[in-house]
């Protein structure tokens, strides 16, 4: 009786009961779901679009005929004398397997063409001139920039960022929304209770104070079971992405931790900040 | 010590426009330490008043001033501190259901940041002193009418407030309480607190002589 007693001298608004800690915790638990997902997806494109930035784009691939494969050596003498190439080696046939076998399984007997990959100096350059000049020492041997491929990649994952970003600040206002009209419900359901502190010589912080520490801890809540939640989810889609990645990440190493960190605070500071300026305004309607 | 020079009140109407006046032109002068009876038939505005005095209500015009403070919409930041000094008996006693006698008292006293160590004592012998010992762990609605009538009165003296305003305070009182009630409130005006009462009841008025406020259709029929 006496720990009741000290509970609800601590919560003279009655706000434990006015302020559901189900609907509003589960409205922000599957936002703060959204939002770990678009963060994550942001954070993914941001990746891949780096990845193939700096990596297919800086590559420019040779490929020899198999009639020609014994011009390797010669190839590589060639392109390395360029000013314009940065490095030329080889990729040995294991490696050109290992890049193959997610689509084509394993097949021992198939035969390769040589390949070599080339990073040039200035990403901008036009490969063209390369490709004719090694063209006229090996014949046969044709250049595959990526540039046009890649810059199309970049463009969609820089989209898929900013659809994600969108999403994400989709997700805060629907939370501030929610928050106010949780806020406003219990406002409704406590005027009396208001009005009577309000009398007694509660201040407006006083007041708003108790409704903004109950909905950010409610929020803060939610967010933590909604980062709970994402873990799993994202965990799965990092898995899904890996050979996008070059199939090297291992999923809970590439999720975004600090990112899940950081929502249950940001959704508690947005309930908190919601909720005092929902009450405030309210407030201003008493003298 | 309160004031009130050319005041009127005008509640809005339900279209959000301005009512009627429900007071007008109201002065008169309460001095610091006075007990002084507020009369007039239902209606007469005894409970607008009231609201003045312990600012629930800002007038519409005039100048009130309050235990020396004169209130101001714009300085709206001073007014809890001033409501904290002053202790009102709602006529419909206005108590949280789901707090117990204990922390119904106990409100004004935390909400003026005493420590739960040092209210206890003040609490209980408030509660004692209404006659409520052994209930301090009941909710409102455990308790008669006039028992938490009784626990509204508590909660309106705890703070030995320096201005103590009561609604018709013994409405849902026996003679005995009433007369105990009243006992209470001239004990507390003599210890300095000015005490304003709004009452229909004429024998009780007899039984503690003091001046009265007469009101009739918003204004001041009769002070002294």
């Amino acid at each position: 009786m006496a720990e009741r007693r000290s509970r609800y001298a601590r919560d003279p608004l009655g706000l434990k009961r006015a302020l559901s800690d189900r609907l509003l915790p589960g409205l922000v638990a599957a936002m703060a779901l959204l939002a770990a997902i678009a963060l994550a997806g942001s954070r993914g494109a941001e990746a891949l679009k780096d990845r193939w930035q700096h990596g297919a784009a800086a590559a420019v691939t040779v490929q020899l005929p198999p009639e020609q494969a014994g011009q390797m050596d010669r190839a590589l003498e060639v392109l390395r004398a360029m000013p314009e190439v940065a490095s030329a080696v080889p990729v040995d046939s294991d490696r050109m397997r290992q890049l193959l076998r997610p689509w084509l399984g394993e097949v021992p007997s198939l035969p390769l063409p040589a390949v070599l990959e080339l990073r040039l100096k200035n990403l901008a350059l036009d490969p063209a001139p390369i490709a004719e000049r090694l063209a006229g020492a090996v014949p046969g041997a044709e250049l595959e920039s990526h540039g046009i491929w890649v810059a199309r990649l970049a463009a969609l994952a820089r989209s898929v960022q900013g659809v994600a970003l969108a999403v994400l600040a989709l997700v805060a206002g629907v939370a501030v929304a929610v928050v106010a009209v949780a806020t406003r419900a219990g406002v409704a359901s406590r005027r009396q209770a208001i009005e009577i502190l309000h009398d007694l010589g509660a201040t407006q912080g006083d007041i708003a104070g108790r409704f903004a520490r109950r909905i950010g801890l409610l929020a803060a809540g939610g967010a933590l079971a909604g980062a709970a939640i994402a873990v799993p989810t994202l965990a799965a889609l990092s898995n899904l992405a890996a050979p996008l990645a070059g199939g090297e990440v291992q999923p809970w190493t590439a999720l975004p931790w600090l990112d899940l960190a950081l929502l249950p605070p940001v959704a508690g500071l947005i309930g908190w900040a919601t909720a005092q300026l929902s009450v405030r305004r309210w407030l201003k309607r008493l003298p | 010590m309160v004031r009130f020079t050319a005041v009127g009140l005008r509640y809005p109407s339900p279209d959000g426009r301005a009512g009627p006046e429900a007071l007008s032109d109201l002065t008169f002068t309460l001095p610091e330490g006075s007990f002084t009876w507020l009369l007039g038939a239902s209606g007469a505005g005894k409970s607008s008043v009231l609201r003045l005095m312990h600012l629930a209500q800002l007038p519409t015009r005039g100048d009130l001033e309050v235990l020396d403070t004169l209130v101001r919409p714009e300085r709206r930041a001073a007014l809890p501190a001033l409501r904290r000094r002053i202790g009102v008996v709602f006529q419909d006693f206005r108590l949280l259901p789901y707090l117990s006698a204990f922390d119904n008292v106990a409100l004004p006293l935390r909400l003026a940041g005493r420590s739960e160590s040092s209210l206890r004592p003040d609490v209980t012998e408030m509660l004692r002193w209404v006659g409520l010992q052994g209930k301090e762990l009941s909710l409102p609605q455990q308790l008669s009418g006039g028992e938490q009538q009784r626990v509204a009165i508590a909660r309106a003296v705890v703070t030995r407030p320096a201005l103590l305003v009561a609604d018709e305070p013994t409405g849902n009182l026996d003679s005995l309480q009433a007369r105990r009630l009243l006992a209470l409130l001239t004990q507390m005006n003599r210890l300095g607190t000015t005490v304003v009462v709004a009452t229909h009841s004429e024998e009780l008025v007899a039984q503690f002589p003091a001046p009265s406020l007469v009101l009739d259709g918003g204004r001041v029929v009769h002070h002294g």
